[in-house]
């Protein structure tokens, strides 16, 4: 069961999760190849979160299969996908509150350490090197996320611009494969969603990106591949420009026009679509 | 004068910012483990000398002292550590104390130190039944499933009299203090350091779990269960871990308990104890095992206090029974009200000002 070279990194296919009598996601197919950023958008309540999920395995499907380094995922919890190397944010960060920032990403590294459960209840074999080498760890990701000098702070202290980084090391502090962003780029300014697009750009270079974002601008320059979904199913995939072309796309964000048109007549409204707003 | 004002009016912002931990390199030097069997035996030397200056009623005080301390500390793992709020600690205390009764009744031979030990294992069985059971469950769910165990547990003590001698309890004899320490220490002394051994070994390895990697998983849980589950902590495992840390150290205090007092009632270990131990924990602060400390010395010295206090002033039995319980709820109220983190908490930001001027 060895991933080739070009093979996908995550696939899902046919994913489907209904709650109770609503159909969130309805046969949802998404690949992630690595070191290849993969943005998924659509207008709220399209499913994009209940995916993300799915991905990160806080959420079994209904229906479907996940298949990660071309070896299917059996029974999946959240943890057990961390383990295996899939990372995420949180929407609203979800940071540790009464931790320091410090211990946050400690917290981040920790699937990292060696040492068995003897080791985490008495303290002893690995439990001393570990804590050291978690410590370096979570410091030179504090460092390269240029929040050093904020380690000892508790989260709740700190601006959101900073909160936001510190839930990035924190997500990336363990080296993940795929790094799953819910919505990065919420709340920041002009220049941080700037500094956001490079941070993204430099994380393709180590892992794979699935990002949720309804920010357009950062997703069209980001993104290698897009996924837009709709009502929970997926209605264009492609490269930025194919799905900004995409007819069905814009009727999905903006309706058919209300000029009687049909609705399988070409959208009248193109270039709204690129201008970052929420719709 | 005025440098007093000063600090007084910046406080408010620099407690607000007040890192919890500073960064220590120092203390990092020797492992975990070693500083707190360092620490327990420090420890052991004060009590040692406190024992030496006073006399045998304050030997069996502190005895009591001990282990409610570590009872408390247990507790606080799980509640302050873990977030799991249980109100049921004193059933583990019963379950320890039951059973080193009964091993001393059928199987006489058994030395102290391997009671102790068959103590824990069955409070680990209990723990890791009631903590799977309530994994699931948050926040006053979790409390009311406990709340259950302490008031239920004593009734099967009534129920089944034969094994458990209903509302009498048992009675055991207890050896005392080695033949060759006759005459150095009398056997409540012999008691209270036995006590005191055993607390602290304990001590120092629960200081070990709530310092190191399994405490932060705890705290990372009962901050947010779903980012340290994607961190990739196993949140149930973890959880149903702290409650067998934590009822391993209730029914070991409780073991330490039938030991000194010789005698388990179901009626010691009412549902008033559960609530006594998570009250008084709150009181002495949750944060650290000073805290815990602070506790066990509320719990027993207040109720002493009371009882002498009925007495001098000649109340009638109905008061002097309720007059601990009266006193120990308007201390808590007293420094809930004055001192919101605790007596702990009220003696860092006392010795942070001082620090300071």
């Amino acid at each position: 069961m060895t991933a080739t070279a070009t093979g996908d990194l995550l696939r899902a296919e046919g994913i489907t999760v209904r709650f109770g009598g609503l159909t969130a996601l309805d046969a949802v197919g998404l690949d992630v190849a690595p070191g290849t950023v993969v943005g998924l958008i659509g207008p709220n309540g399209a499913g994009k979160t209940t995916l993300f999920n799915v991905l990160s395995g806080i959420l079994r499907p209904t229906e479907g299969t996940l298949t990660w380094k071309g070896a299917p995922v059996p029974s999946r919890r959240a943890h057990h996908s961390a383990r295996a190397g899939i990372a995420r944010t949180f929407q609203g960060l979800n940071l540790f509150p009464q931790l320091t920032v410090m211990d946050n990403v400690v917290v981040g590294a920790d699937r990292t350490a060696r040492g068995g459960p003897f080791s985490l209840i008495t303290g002893l074999g690995h439990h001393h090197a570990d804590e050291r080498r978690l410590r370096e760890r979570a410091l030179a990701a504090l460092e390269s996320f240029g929040i050093a000098e904020h380690a000892h702070r508790l989260p709740g202290t700190l601006p959101y611009g900073v909160q936001k980084q510190v839930a990035l090391a924190r997500a990336c502090v363990s080296e993940p494969e795929l790094l799953l962003l819910d919505e990065p780029a919420s709340g920041l300014s002009g220049d941080q969603v700037e500094a956001l697009a490079e941070q993204i750009r430099a994380f393709s270079r180590d892992m794979a990106v699935v990002l949720v974002e309804h920010h357009m601008d950062l997703v069209m320059r980001v993104c290698d591949h897009i996924v837009v979904l709709d009502f929970g199913q997926v209605i264009a995939t492609g490269t930025p420009d194919e799905v900004q072309a995409d007819p069905a796309v814009t009727r999905a964000y903006l309706g058919t026009p209300a000029d009687g048109s049909t609705a399988d007549g070409p959208a009248a409204v193109d270039p709204a679509l690129g201008n970052g707003d929420t719709p | 004068m005025s440098t007093t004002t000063g600090q007084r009016a910046d406080r408010p912002t620099g407690a607000a910012s007040t890192p919890p931990q500073s960064p220590d390199s120092r203390r990092r030097a020797l492992p975990l483990p070693a500083r707190n069997l360092l620490a327990a035996a420090a420890g052991l030397a004060v009590v040692t000398a406190l024992l030496m200056v006073t006399g045998d009623l304050t030997a069996l005080r502190l005895a009591a002292v001990g282990y409610t301390f570590l009872a408390i500390a247990g507790l606080q793992l799980l509640v302050g550590g873990s977030g799991q709020v249980s109100l049921g600690h004193g059933a583990f205390m019963m379950i320890g104390a039951y059973s080193m009764a009964l091993l001393v009744m059928r199987l006489p031979m058994l030395p102290l130190a391997t009671n102790l030990l068959i103590v824990i294992a069955v409070s680990v069985i209990a723990g890791i039944a009631v903590g799977a059971a309530t994994a699931r469950l948050h926040g006053p769910y979790l409390a009311g499933a406990t709340l259950i165990l302490a008031v239920g547990l004593p009734g099967i003590a009534h129920r089944y009299h034969d094994l458990f001698g209903g509302s009498n309890g048992l009675n055991i004899r207890m050896a005392g203090a080695p033949p060759f320490l006759d005459g150095f220490v009398s056997t409540s002394e012999w008691q209270a350091l036995v006590v005191w051994f055993t607390v602290l070994l304990g001590l120092a390895l629960l200081a070990t779990v709530s310092a190191g990697r399994l405490g932060r998983r705890m705290r990372a849980i009962r901050d947010d269960e779903t980012a340290a589950a994607m961190a990739g902590i196993p949140v149930g495992r973890t959880k149903v871990v702290a409650f067998v840390v934590a009822s391993a150290a209730g029914g070991l205090a409780g073991g330490l308990q039938a030991y000194v007092l010789g005698t388990v009632t179901p009626s010691t270990f009412s549902l008033v104890l559960s609530l006594t131990l998570i009250a008084a924990l709150v009181l002495g602060g949750i944060a650290s095992l000073w805290g815990a400390l602070w506790a066990a010395f509320a719990v027993v010295y207040l109720e002493i206090w009371a009882s002498e206090l009925a007495e001098t002033l000649n109340l009638g039995s109905d008061v002097q029974n309720n007059l601990p319980l009266v006193l120990f709820g308007v201390v808590l109220i007293l420094v809930l009200r004055f001192w919101p983190l605790g007596v702990q908490g009220a003696l860092q930001t006392l010795r942070a000002r001082m620090r300071r001027s």
